[in-house]
């Protein structure tokens, strides 16, 4: 009987081995995809029980961990609450979401591996792992101004450093108060995300990066008229026909104008006049004159289509592929298909007034470790060359004469040359239209881009009364606060 | 059958001294790193439960010297180093959950574990020869049918969490299974001591394997239906497996015939996969086992689940006893004590463990092998072989081997009847050890009574 009992002897080892393979599965080779998992308490606990790191604007903290006297340890407020929710997003049991903290939560959290050396040596010396802070790139005062001059209303506005691609300001409404999905009461936290997941009108999405995307109306023909001018055969003194309703081909309905009124004596107009009063038909012919691929190509050289993350993720804004002539003159003044993000279109004006190079956008200026050494400093980044230095300065002094002589006069500031170019996008008969504007100033020498929409706040018969009269004003304050007027 | 090994005749009791110290200290030390962990003070209970274990354990040790003195000294340290632990465990997890001493399993676990010790240190005086067991083949088989059925009977058992494998009695809640192990490894040596000759005859050679005739193809089929019915009635893969693996595996010791490990896999894999299409409970651990993370495995239970990412947090080092959330686990005292462990001591820490367990089998077939009866052999092996095959069928459920099973670990898990039977199953294991190596005497020897000049003769 001793052979058959060496050989069960075999078995047992055998029955173990299958142990110590399993358990080294789950232990060592599948840890970091179980602990990764986002139904995974432990890690939840594990990362509440750490101090995570503050996200800063300026020396002011619009996100940080307080200690709580619970088994969570650490409790995430936001002083500011919902004048800065889309850019911090929140920190709840369903994890990060939405803005910085989802994006930055390896750093936030102290998990990323930016943060390894640090964690090694937080090992050896005993010392509590903390997460890393963000600085950012926010102007506090053109943030406030932007949140005041949209005054609720649904819409959305960035402001850019053109120089730099910094972001100054970013606000998304409707909002929310990130800290009523912080709390540490399950039940309410539940309460309070499902209200806001359900509300129709989707207040946890930043609609200045994401969302539906907005059609960007007459904003667009700052890419028109940039193709244009590339092409060498148009010049701002250029005549074009200007009718009330351009004739399209292939269809008997035309392109008409705001209001229905022509663009100039003889239904001729020049280019500059036409950007002046942001005229659909004469903008319309040069899309047919230029093309799809030229229009589409110009689009992309201003970013349109690009996967950025400013770290959080921007939809592309999109010109649609193969347009047929009619879709083409829509497209050429910002009609049809094309859909942009509000970011987008402020990237249209920072790159005119770069002298043509666009910068990629971001919002984390440096990463701090806990005793605010500098971990990483972004570097600003050229993201493309939109146009010629030549082609921006026509466009410089087109869109500064939109808001001296044209439809952007609301946004008109004392002493300051600004440029700008408003818009007002249909999305149908029966609401009132988008009201778009974008700019930069000063002109001469530009710090700030700024790109606001406010939601069907726009008339659509009167260009002045839509993008300019609505969108006009909260550039305006945006731009005083950023020059510090 | 007539293999006689020549096994050292070393007593070794100090040898089991000196590892009970060891034992002990480990247990005390991992007793006082949970108490600093998680309350930051050498906790107070730290002297009575101290001297409960300490007192249990020399009580077993003295016993040893004086009825057992020639058994195998690595057995009863590793069992109380395992148990221990599991003392350990069970009074985090109190703390954990805010159970103070008296109220917590901690204190009741102590109590079971000076009483399934008593139970031992008395089966080791009573039973002075193994072989006295052989007496009661029979009334063992009918007892170990009857505990393994015993949650079938209505009233009596009660299903709990999808397994009908335990039985109310008033305030007390007993798995009969565990009991039933030792009793049907009993009756099975004792039975197939017998037959093996039979079981053993040729039969026809058939692509290298001897097949046995039909007519002997019995006792192993009356085995399978009885761990299927296990399987299906009591809804427990894992009995059922413990149930039919220990047969198998005492068949082919019996008779050294590797056709009945072949005729026992194949019927057992034809009952699950029967069963699976049959039955939906059976389906559904089977969802857990295979997809444990999908939707509708997670609606069905995240227990696996939980246990599966405390494991995952623990890593390679673990998390420190005391450190880690085991508590966030279900049943993280009994069934799920594998993965609390591996929690708090990783990976390195379970495969001590393991190793544990590896030896305390590995010394139980030892044991099997130098034992000079058949009966004793077979006895020895089974149990050894119950141990490996329990630890398989815990361990490989909880880390998704096979689908997870209500069975509890050796020892380690929190409970009476698992405590009772193995330490019951350890005094066996000792009695049987105890005989194996006691030195022969020797034939050639001047025999004292034959040089006398009258022999008292017996005459009845």
């Amino acid at each position: 009987m001793n052979q058959p009992i060496r050989r069960l002897s075999f078995v047992v080892a055998l029955l173990f081995a299958s142990l110590l393979v399993s358990t080294t599965l789950i232990q060592f080779v599948w840890a970091k995809d179980l602990n990764a998992r986002p139904d995974n308490r432990r890690t939840l606990l594990s990362t509440y029980a750490r101090e995570r790191g503050q996200i800063l604007v300026g020396d002011t903290a619009i996100a940080k961990s307080v200690p709580a006297d619970n088994e969570y340890k650490w409790l995430r407020t936001y002083p500011q609450g919902t004048a800065y929710a889309h850019i911090t997003g929140y920190y709840s049991f369903y994890g990060a979401g939405g803005g910085l903290e989802q994006a930055e939560n390896g750093l936030l959290s102290g998990s990323s591996d930016k943060l390894a050396f640090r964690r090694v040596s937080d090992f050896f010396t005993g010392r509590k792992t903390v997460g890393a802070s963000l600085e950012l790139t926010i102007d506090s005062a053109v943030q406030a101004a932007a949140v005041k001059a949209l005054d609720g209303r649904k819409g959305a506005a960035v402001a850019l450093n053109p120089s730099t691609g910094e972001i100054l300001a970013m606000v998304s409404n409707p909002t929310y108060d990130p800290s009523g999905l912080a709390g540490h009461d399950l039940s309410k936290v539940d309460a309070a995300y499902k209200a806001l997941n359900g509300n129709a009108n989707k207040p946890l999405v930043n609609r200045a990066i994401g969302g539906d995307l907005y059609p960007p109306g007459s904003t667009f023909k700052i890419v028109t008229a940039a193709a244009a001018l590339e092409s060498g055969r148009f010049a701002p003194d250029t005549e074009l026909p200007g009718p009330a309703v351009l004739d399209l081909p292939q269809t008997t309905v035309g392109l008409p104008n705001i209001g229905k009124r022509s663009c100039g004596a003889n239904d001729t107009t020049t280019f500059l006049h036409a950007m002046e009063i942001s005229c659909n038909s004469a903008f319309g012919y040069l899309g047919l004159q230029l093309g799809a691929d030229a229009l589409r190509d110009q689009a992309a050289k201003f970013g349109v289509g690009d996967q950025l993350s400013i770290p959080m993720r921007v939809t592309p804004s999109t010109v649609p592929a193969d347009l047929n002539q009619p879709q083409l003159a829509q497209a050429a003044v910002g009609q049809y298909d094309v859909r942009v993000t509000p970011l987008q279109v402020a990237m249209l004006s920072a790159g005119v007034a770069n002298r043509g190079i666009v910068m990629k956008p971001h919002l984390v200026r440096s990463v701090l470790s806990s005793d605010l050494s500098v971990i990483e400093r972004a570097e600003p980044q050229e993201l493309s060359k939109a146009v010629s230095p030549e082609v921006a300065a026509q466009l410089t002094e087109m869109m500064e004469a939109v808001v001296e002589n044209g439809s952007g006069k609301p946004a008109q500031v004392d002493g300051v040359r600004v440029a700008g170019k408003t818009g007002t996008a249909e999305t149908d008969r029966v609401s009132r239209a988008h009201a778009w504007f974008t700019g930069f100033a000063p002109a001469n020498d530009p710090q700030i881009a700024v790109a606001v929409v406010v939601e069907n706040g726009g008339d659509p018969d009167s260009e002045a009364r839509g993008g300019g009269a609505v969108g006009g004003p909260i550039a305006k304050a945006m731009i005083e606060a950023g020059l510090k007027k | 059958m007539t293999t006689v090994s020549a096994l050292s005749s070393r007593k070794g009791r100090n040898v089991e001294l000196g590892l009970l110290v060891f034992a002990v200290a480990i247990v005390a030390l991992a007793y006082i790193n949970v108490g600093i962990a998680v309350e930051g003070a050498i906790p107070p209970s730290l002297v009575a439960v101290g001297t409960g274990f300490v007192v249990i354990t020399a009580a077993f040790h003295i016993t040893m010297r004086l009825r057992a003195p020639y058994a195998d000294p690595l057995i009863l340290p590793i069992a109380t180093l395992l148990n221990g632990l599991g003392l350990v465990m069970i009074n985090r997890l109190d703390l954990a959950n805010g159970r103070d001493l008296a109220e917590g399993m901690a204190l009741r676990q102590l109590m079971w574990s000076a009483l399934a010790a008593g139970l031992a240190i008395a089966a080791l005086i009573i039973l002075r020869d193994h072989r006295i067991l052989r007496r009661y083949t029979y009334l063992a088989g009918a007892i170990g049918f009857g505990l393994l059925l015993l949650p079938l009977v209505p009233g009596l058992g009660v299903e709990n969490y999808g397994s009908r494998i335990w039985i109310n009695l008033g305030p007390f809640s007993f798995q009969p299974g565990e009991i039933a192990k030792i009793v049907l490894a009993v009756f099975f040596a004792g039975y197939l001591v017998q037959t093996r000759d039979a079981l053993s005859v040729a039969g026809r050679r058939i692509l290298g394997l001897t097949l046995p005739r039909a007519r002997d193809l019995g006792p192993i089929l009356v085995a399978w239906m009885l761990s299927v019915g296990v399987l299906v009635l009591e809804k427990d893969l894992g009995s059922s497996l413990l149930f039919f693996g220990l047969f198998v595996a005492m068949l082919y010791v019996a008779t050294e015939r590797t056709s009945w490990v072949a005729i026992g896999l194949l019927l057992f894999c034809v009952g699950c996969w029967v069963a699976n299409l049959l039955f939906s409970h059976v389906q559904r651990r089977v969802l857990l086992w295979l997809d444990t993370f999908s939707r509708e495995a997670l609606d069905t239970s995240d227990q696996l689940a939980r246990g599966l990412m405390g494991m995952a947090s623990g890593g390679m080092v673990g998390t420190g006893l005391g450190r880690g959330r085991p508590d966030l686990t279900y049943f993280a005292e009994s069934d799920f004590i594998i993965p609390s462990f591996g929690e708090e001591i990783g990976l390195i820490g379970l495969f001590a463990l393991l190793i544990l367990y590896v030896l305390l089998v590995e010394r139980g077939l030892r044991t099997a092998i130098g034992a000079r009866d058949g009966f004793g052999k077979l006895l020895a092996s089974g149990l050894a072989f119950s141990v490996a095959l329990q630890c398989f069928v815990v361990v490989g459920g909880v880390t998704r081997v096979i689908p997870l099973t209500g069975l509890t670990m050796p020892f380690l898990s929190q409970g009476g009847s698992s405590l009772l039977a193995n330490w019951t199953l350890v005094a066996l294991l000792l009695r049987i050890s105890d005989h194996a190596r006691r030195p022969v005497p020797d034939p050639e020897a001047p025999n004292p009574v034959a040089n006398e000049p009258t022999q008292v003769v017996k005459l009845r």
